[in-house]
């Protein structure tokens, strides 16, 4: 905020961004207008003349949004139909997620290799078992139960996590020299990325039941899984692809000169370099994958958005159905705003780096 | 001693399992009888699975008589009509769907861009705030805030908002009058193609005549004049021949005129705001990765904002620009499907819902629609690869 060196005040400030020349005033004097008839009674709405307190429709009374709504249903919206005794599992299993993931971000860390690859590998074991339960004593909860926020996670982390290794392997066949490997890459990922996600999930849950031997039966959420992971997938591999670019080919070469196979020098050479450039751009992909889980209520899954939508249709609560996509929004803003952020400052640090 | 040495440094060849070309071979074979044998097991399961539910193979399904009505179409269209009918007027509402968010998805993400580019702080910080909403809240949410939320509180036919005493709004759509086109409306219409075929010859002649002379010519005002004037003078030639007809209130609905229902509406409008949000993000990428050199080149050989902006910054912008663009447009189409959830009849809720529904005939109506999208991808993927090519910075 300062001009050849010098400091200036507020007022200098306000002149030059604001009023320095008419075009700009007039401009500012629209602006300042569209936040005085927007902003005031978004506020109003939502925070003065609300109801926050109460246990039914009656305790409503104001003439602002009835979060009251939200605190009643709020169950559902976090654990969709999990029943209530046995939410605690998954709770366990959030604090063991946000513990794990802590130390990441500190700097100074050691062990970080060691913690991600328990996160990618141990940690989802010891999340199924304590979300389906049916062993070590705990009580079976069918994934038809599953739902709200904890649906969406699980379709979001199971989505990101599961496609990484196909998107590398994809991304690798596609810049190969073999022609048919690159070939298969290559249609593979055009296809799946030309389709719209509302169609693979049609395809999973009309179609997957054709392809398997009669009598086997896949869970209507594997199902999805599967097809979101397929298409996660794709979109994965070219983000890969634009790291593998990325990456110098005199590294390559010099791995050659020291005899390294393809593998150890994509395993020990390539892929660390290539893979930390691209984390922003994974981290892009989850923030897509998040907000495309919302799909999966035309199949039949009751994530976030279609716990809304069914709360909404509930005879007792019926015309709140602004305070429910309000806070719905609100959730899915905090998420993916909060990723992006964490997603730039990584972008500019990793740039310092080179 | 030196014939000892080359007969060692000859070079052996090796074994064939070390042989680079018999493994990428192997390896090849491999992958492929893997892919085939996997293929061969999917269709074989699934057409036993078919067999034993009961359910027709082939596309001759595509001739059966629909049997239900479509909420809106663009062509005629009527419950005796075949499937393949129902799947054509399908495509053209999923097109139209797709063709207004384009539209208006760029002029606006075009108009935020230049505003979060721009010197005022507080425009540039209301740009800031759209962008940074719309963009982290999921499409789905938006297209049900504006349906279910928004448009549900319009009035019923009865009280209908009336803007002009010829549009009516109300909670079963926009009413508006229809044009009834007349016998002299030809002329209008060749008038019209008359204009473009000028157009293009104005935009020819002058840029050679600028070329040969440095002479400028005002084309954008030329071709404004010839585009207004020559359909105008054909409609006075021909007598006005353009009357309305009125939507008029009858009982509880109107009749006459056409309607556009709130699903398209609400569609549109999501489609449009979520899309140039991201739009505005790549407009100011492409501005702001022009060098700040070439304005300031510019202005020193004396040219003002304007045509610097017009000759020498935005053709540059527009090479960066273009392609995450196609791909947004790329992006709007795809996720027009999501019309599904709020019954508009698009191509997916119509032939991939309501028609899979009544045949049963998932693996061909998926595979069709699937094609649909991929046929679209590839027709702007192939646009933007020649453009690409085209505009190419040649390096000399």
């Amino acid at each position: 905020m300062s001009q050849n060196g010098k400091a200036i005040g507020l007022l200098q400030w306000i002149k030059s961004n604001l009023f320095s020349s008419y075009l700009n005033t007039f401009l500012t004097v629209i602006s300042i207008w569209i936040v005085y008839i927007s902003v005031p009674p978004v506020i109003q709405w939502a925070l003065l003349d609300a109801n926050w307190i109460g246990s039914s429709r009656d305790d409503c009374t104001k003439e602002g949004a009835c979060w009251v709504y939200i605190g009643f249903w709020f169950k559902q919206i976090m654990y969709g139909r999990y029943p209530e005794t046995e939410v605690w599992r998954v709770n366990v299993s959030y604090a063991l997620l946000v513990g794990a993931l802590i130390p990441l971000f500190i700097t100074g860390f050691k062990h970080k290799s060691l913690l991600t690859l328990f996160l990618l590998f141990v940690y989802p074991i010891i999340s199924y078992f304590l979300f389906i339960g049916d062993s070590f004593g705990l009580p079976l909860v069918e994934t038809s139960l599953w739902g709200g926020l904890f649906l969406t996670l699980v379709i979001s982390l199971v989505g990101i996590v599961a496609s990484l290794p196909i998107g590398i392997m994809l991304a690798l066949g596609r810049r190969s020299n073999m022609p048919i490997i690159s070939a298969l890459s290559i249609g593979f990922i055009e296809i799946w990325r030309g389709v719209p996600l509302i169609t693979v999930l049609f395809m999973s849950s009309v179609m997957f039941p054709l392809f398997l031997p009669e009598g086997m039966n896949f869970d209507k959420l594997i199902r999805a899984l599967v097809g979101v992971m397929l298409f996660s997938a794709a979109y994965i591999a070219e983000v890969v692809r634009g790291g593998l670019q990325a990456v110098p080919k005199g590294q390559i070469e010099a791995a050659e000169a020291l005899g390294m196979s393809y593998w150890n020098t994509m395993g020990l050479i390539v892929m660390p370099q290539a893979l930390k450039m691209v984390i922003p751009g994974i981290v892009n992909s989850f923030i897509a994958l998040f907000k495309d889980t919302t799909l999966v209520l035309t199949i039949g899954l009751f994530d976030l958005l279609g716990t809304i939508q069914i709360i909404g249709t509930n005879a007792d609560w019926l015309g709140f159905h602004i305070e429910g996509y309000v806070f719905t929004a609100f959730i899915f803003w905090t998420f993916c705003f909060g990723m992006s952020r964490y997603s730039m400052n990584l972008e500019k640090k990793l740039h310092t780096g080179h | 001693m030196a014939e000892e040495i080359t007969q060692s440094q000859k070079p052996s060849k090796p074994l064939v399992w070390n042989d680079p070309v018999y493994r990428a071979l192997f390896f090849q074979v491999l992958v492929l009888g893997g892919v085939i044998s996997l293929g061969y097991i999917l269709v074989s399961n699934t057409l036993i699975n078919l067999e034993r539910q009961g359910i027709a193979s082939g596309f001759g399904f595509l001739r059966g008589t629909a049997g239900f009505s479509i909420l809106m179409t663009l062509i005629d269209y009527s419950e005796e009509d075949s499937y393949f009918w129902a799947f054509v007027v399908s495509l053209l509402n999923t097109l139209l769907v797709a063709g207004i968010g384009i539209f208006f998805a760029t002029i606006l993400g075009f108009f935020i861009g230049v505003c979060r580019l721009s010197s005022n702080w507080m425009l540039s910080k209301i740009a800031a705030v759209y962008i940074e909403t719309l963009r982290n809240i999921p499409l789905l949410l938006q297209i049900f805030f504006w349906y279910f939320g928004v448009l549900r509180g319009l009035p019923s036919p009865g009280n209908s908002i009336s803007i002009l005493d010829s549009y009516f709004l109300n909670i079963r759509g926009l009413y508006s009058p229809s044009p009834i086109f007349e016998d002299g409306f030809d002329l209008i219409l060749w008038a019209i193609f008359a204009a473009f075929v000028g157009i293009f010859c104005i935009f020819r002649w002058a840029r050679k005549r600028q070329q040969e002379t440095g002479q400028q010519f005002p084309v954008f005002f030329s071709s404004f004049g010839l585009m207004i004037g020559l359909p105008l003078i054909a409609t006075v030639f021909a007598g006005f021949p353009l009357s309305w007809e009125y939507p008029v209130l009858k009982g509880f609905n109107f009749t006459g005129g056409f309607v556009i229902i709130p699903e398209l509406v609400a569609l549109s409008l999501a489609l449009s705001l979520y899309t140039a949000s991201f739009i505005a993000e790549i407009v100011r990428a492409g501005i702001l990765a022009i060098s700040r050199g070439q304005t300031e080149a510019s202005y020193a050989l004396g040219l003002q904002t304007w045509p610097t902006l017009r000759l020498v910054v935005i053709p540059q912008a527009l090479r960066v620009i273009i392609p995450p663009l196609t791909n947004q447009y790329l992006n709007l189409t795809k996720n027009s499907s999501l019309a599904a959830a709020i019954a508009y009849p698009d191509l997916v809720l119509v032939f991939a819902g309501t028609v899979l529904m009544q045949t049963g005939q998932a693996v061909e109506i998926i595979a069709i629609t699937m094609a649909v999208y991929l046929a679209i991808s590839l027709v702007i993927s192939a646009f933007m690869n020649w453009y690409n090519k085209k505009m190419a910075l040649v390096e000399s």
